[in-house]
């Protein structure tokens, strides 16, 4: 737990670091793009003190200087799979977006979304020493919490308190100064896998910049495409990227679950390059333009010209019906939703007051989702794009830009994490110190 | 599989939109505030300092650029609006007009850049007769001395000869005869210049004796001796000398004093003032007392 500790505070004084320097670089680093923007922080109000709206969920604070995205590469399953690629490609995000800045970051909060991520619902409870609950309480009770064996080579990501219960009354966001005797904490522990986040870091290294925070692109995504109230009652966002559909629950306004399934655009991508015997990049260009999951009798009709390069005249005149690639691309969706449902099933989604669904990504944006989606996961289906934030281009404002846009508003306001309180006394030498002298006092 | 061992002769993708990790440095580095500052500001200056120092390094460029330097400075220093063409002394008569001439040697025209006011002003009132000076370059090309000349008071004899010195004591200029300056008073004996304001004193009490009035002898730069016409004197006390003049005075005036054959009044002691005859006076006094007992 200690190097955990230190690590994750390491992070959290580069953040500190860059906020003071005002600029931080965000970097999302998907299967299908790497997208990086740079965000300037003036601290808050600066750009509309004369509007009566006030801060928009507190991301007035910072405001999007640069936005660029490249095409991802050495990237499968949302983990770094050729380092010296995917080195470049965000080196070449980066330069873009420094160059649309003109401004050198050397701070970045970086998202991934595979590296197996596991949740872990934990509790402890500690028995109140004074007459209120302190600070050092909250701390105390955070380190009671068992830990569970998460695996050797795991590597935790994210561990937020998520209720602070105070003998029977539960549901407290801040115990600190009520009276009670018994504080109970439960967290939510989220570990993903040490290599997926050691190369990250790696790659991020070689490109001269420094590492001021992680975070999964699933609680970036929830974070950008749920409105508060659907944070605040309980909702699902999935966030189907290129290569891993991440989905996260949230409840009053914390995350509670996440998970990531190792399914995403890409694979639709080569269903439809193997059932039309195409590249893959004209399978990409097909999907999104043609690309649809109902059919109907107006799509048997749609002949879609598919070309080729061969010299074969026949073969770069072939052409396939729409229905034809909805027939392809649905099974794979389908297939998706229902291993999405699969999760939300084992994490209890059904349980929650409020069963909304989020669906985002760049996935998200598949004509006729909502209906199919509404069909696996349930009525209350709607399709989410990220909230605006200040100076985004419009380019960058889509649903595919959900987990950048949510690691912008995760850097501006970070949620508490364990590591945000203070260690435990009982943890450090000194305290055994005493209590030996204290033993020799009773007995001398 | 992707070919992981790279073909050296495809080892450049040909459309990589990377840039290479230095492209990617030196334009971190560009972005950098305080390099680019250096680079806006810093690099011109080295150039030019560069460039500066190399034409500078060579003999020939320096000596030419005093060169033209000196001749531009000359040209303009000697331009008809800075030349002095003349000296105008102011105060001084024409004794202490020509020793200034003397300390100041210039030869008109000159221009005024060369002139050291400030020098040439001490240098004038370091002359003996001159109290003080004041020096300018006056418009039309005129040194203008003005100069504050020492007065004369008295006649100081010492065993150097004979001085003139003004009222604070100060010697003016040497006199090659008392009879040069008869209008001024005579002192004599050490320490006379530094009791002149006294002398003079006495001098104005002595007014009725101007005719018989000799000097005034300063004895022991403690008090005066008033030396008259024929060797005749008066001792005055060195504690209010002038009040005891005015009480010689007062019995000259009434009993015409001086006038008789005395060779010396006493006043060193105000309580019983004593006179000296001379010795045949002296034997004729003695006889008619002698007689009248």
């Amino acid at each position: 737990m200690r190097e955990l500790y230190e690590s994750q505070r390491a992070m959290r004084n580069m953040r500190k670091v860059a906020m003071q320097r005002g600029v931080i670089a965000i970097l999302d680093v998907g299967t299908s793009k790497i997208a990086c923007l740079i965000l300037r922080f003036d601290g808050p109000e600066r750009f509309r003190e004369n509007d009566g709206v006030g801060s928009m969920a507190g991301q007035s604070a910072f405001r999007v200087i640069g936005a660029a995205t490249t095409r991802s590469r050495g990237v499968r399953f949302g983990e770094i799979d050729a380092m010296a690629e995917t080195e470049r490609a965000i080196r070449t995000a980066l330069q873009a977006a420094q160059k649309m800045a003109q401004v050198r970051v050397d701070h970045v909060i970086a998202s991934f979304s595979g590296a197996r991520p596991r949740s872990y619902g934990l509790d402890g409870a500690i028995d109140v020493t004074g007459a209120q609950v302190e600070e050092g309480d909250i701390g105390r009770v955070l380190a009671a919490c068992d830990v569970p064996d998460y695996g050797a080579g795991r590597h935790v990501l994210h561990a937020q308190p998520v209720n602070f219960a105070l003998d029977h009354r539960s549901g407290l966001a801040d115990p600190r100064g009520q009276i009670g005797n018994k504080l109970t904490c439960d967290m939510h522990l989220l570990t993903v896998e040490e290599m997926a986040v050691q190369n990250l870091i790696h790659a991020v290294k070689r490109c001269d910049l420094e590492i001021a925070g992680l975070a999964s692109s699933a609680y970036a995504s929830g974070i950008s495409s749920l409105v508060e109230d659907e944070q605040e009652l309980g909702a699902a966002c999935i966030d189907l990227g290129g290569g891993a559909t991440g989905l996260s629950i949230f409840m009053k306004k914390h995350m509670i679950y996440a998970d990531s399934v190792r399914l995403g655009g890409d694979h639709v991508t080569g269903d439809i390059s193997m059932g039309l015997q195409v590249s893959m990049s004209v399978a990409e260009r097909i999907k999104t333009f043609y690309g649809g999951l109902v059919a109907t009798g107006m799509d048997d009709r749609e002949q879609i010209e598919i070309g080729g390069d061969t010299g074969d005249w026949e073969h770069d005149r072939r052409q396939a019906s729409r229905a034809e690639l909805i027939g392809i691309m649905r099974p794979r969706v389908e297939e998706i939703l229902e291993e999405v449902r699969a999760r939300l099933d084992a994490a209890g989604f059904e349980h929650l007051p409020s069963q909304q669904i989020v669906l985002t990504g760049g996935g998200s944006q598949i004509p006729g989702l909502d209906a199919l989606a509404s069909r696996i996961l349930g009525q209350q289906v709607r399709l989410g794009r990220p909230l605006r934030v200040q100076g985004l281009p419009q380019a960058a404002t889509g649903a595919s830009f959900a987990s950048a846009v949510g690691l912008a508003l995760f850097a501006a306001n970070p949620q508490d994490e364990w590591w945000d309180f203070e260690i435990p006394a009982e943890r450090y030498p000194a305290r055994s110190f005493k209590r030996a002298v204290k033993w020799f006092k009773d007995n001398w | 599989m992707r070919q992981v061992a790279r073909d050296k002769d495809n080892a450049r993708i040909p459309r990589d939109p990377a840039p290479s990790r230095w492209r990617y440095r030196y334009q971190r580095l560009m972005l950098t505030p305080g390099f680019r500052k250096l680079l806006r500001i810093g690099a011109p200056l080295a150039l030019i300092a560069g460039i500066a120092g190399a034409w500078f390094g060579q003999e020939a460029n320096r000596m030419a650029v005093q060169a033209t330097w000196i001749e531009l400075r000359d040209e303009f220093q000697s331009r008809p609006e800075f030349m002095v063409s003349a000296m105008d002394i102011i105060g001084a008569d024409g004794d202490l007009s020509g020793q200034i001439r003397d300390v100041l040697p210039l030869n008109f025209p000159v221009t005024s850049f060369d002139l050291e006011l400030e020098d040439m002003r001490e240098l004038v009132a370091a002359l003996n007769a001159v109290e003080s000076a004041r020096l300018r370059v006056r418009p039309g090309g005129i040194l203008e001395v003005a100069v504050v000349q020492r007065e004369p008071v008295a006649v100081w004899r010492t065993a150097q000869g004979l001085k003139l010195i003004d009222a604070g004591g100060h010697f003016v200029s040497p006199l090659q005869a008392r009879a040069d300056r008869p209008d001024l008073p005579l002192i004599a004996g050490m320490g006379a210049d530094a009791a002149l304001d006294e002398a003079l004193r006495l001098y104005a009490v002595a007014e009725p004796l101007t005719e018989k009035l000799r000097g005034l002898v300063r004895l022991g730069d403690r008090r005066w001796d008033v030396v008259l016409e024929g060797g005749q004197k008066i001792l005055l006390p060195s504690d209010n000398p002038v009040r005891a003049l005015e009480r010689v005075m007062a019995l000259d005036s009434a009993q015409d004093m001086l006038d008789r054959d005395i060779a010396l009044v006493d006043m060193r002691n105000a309580a019983r003032p004593t006179i000296r005859l001379n010795p045949p006076a002296a034997a004729a006094f003695r006889r008619t007392s002698g007689k009248l007992q």
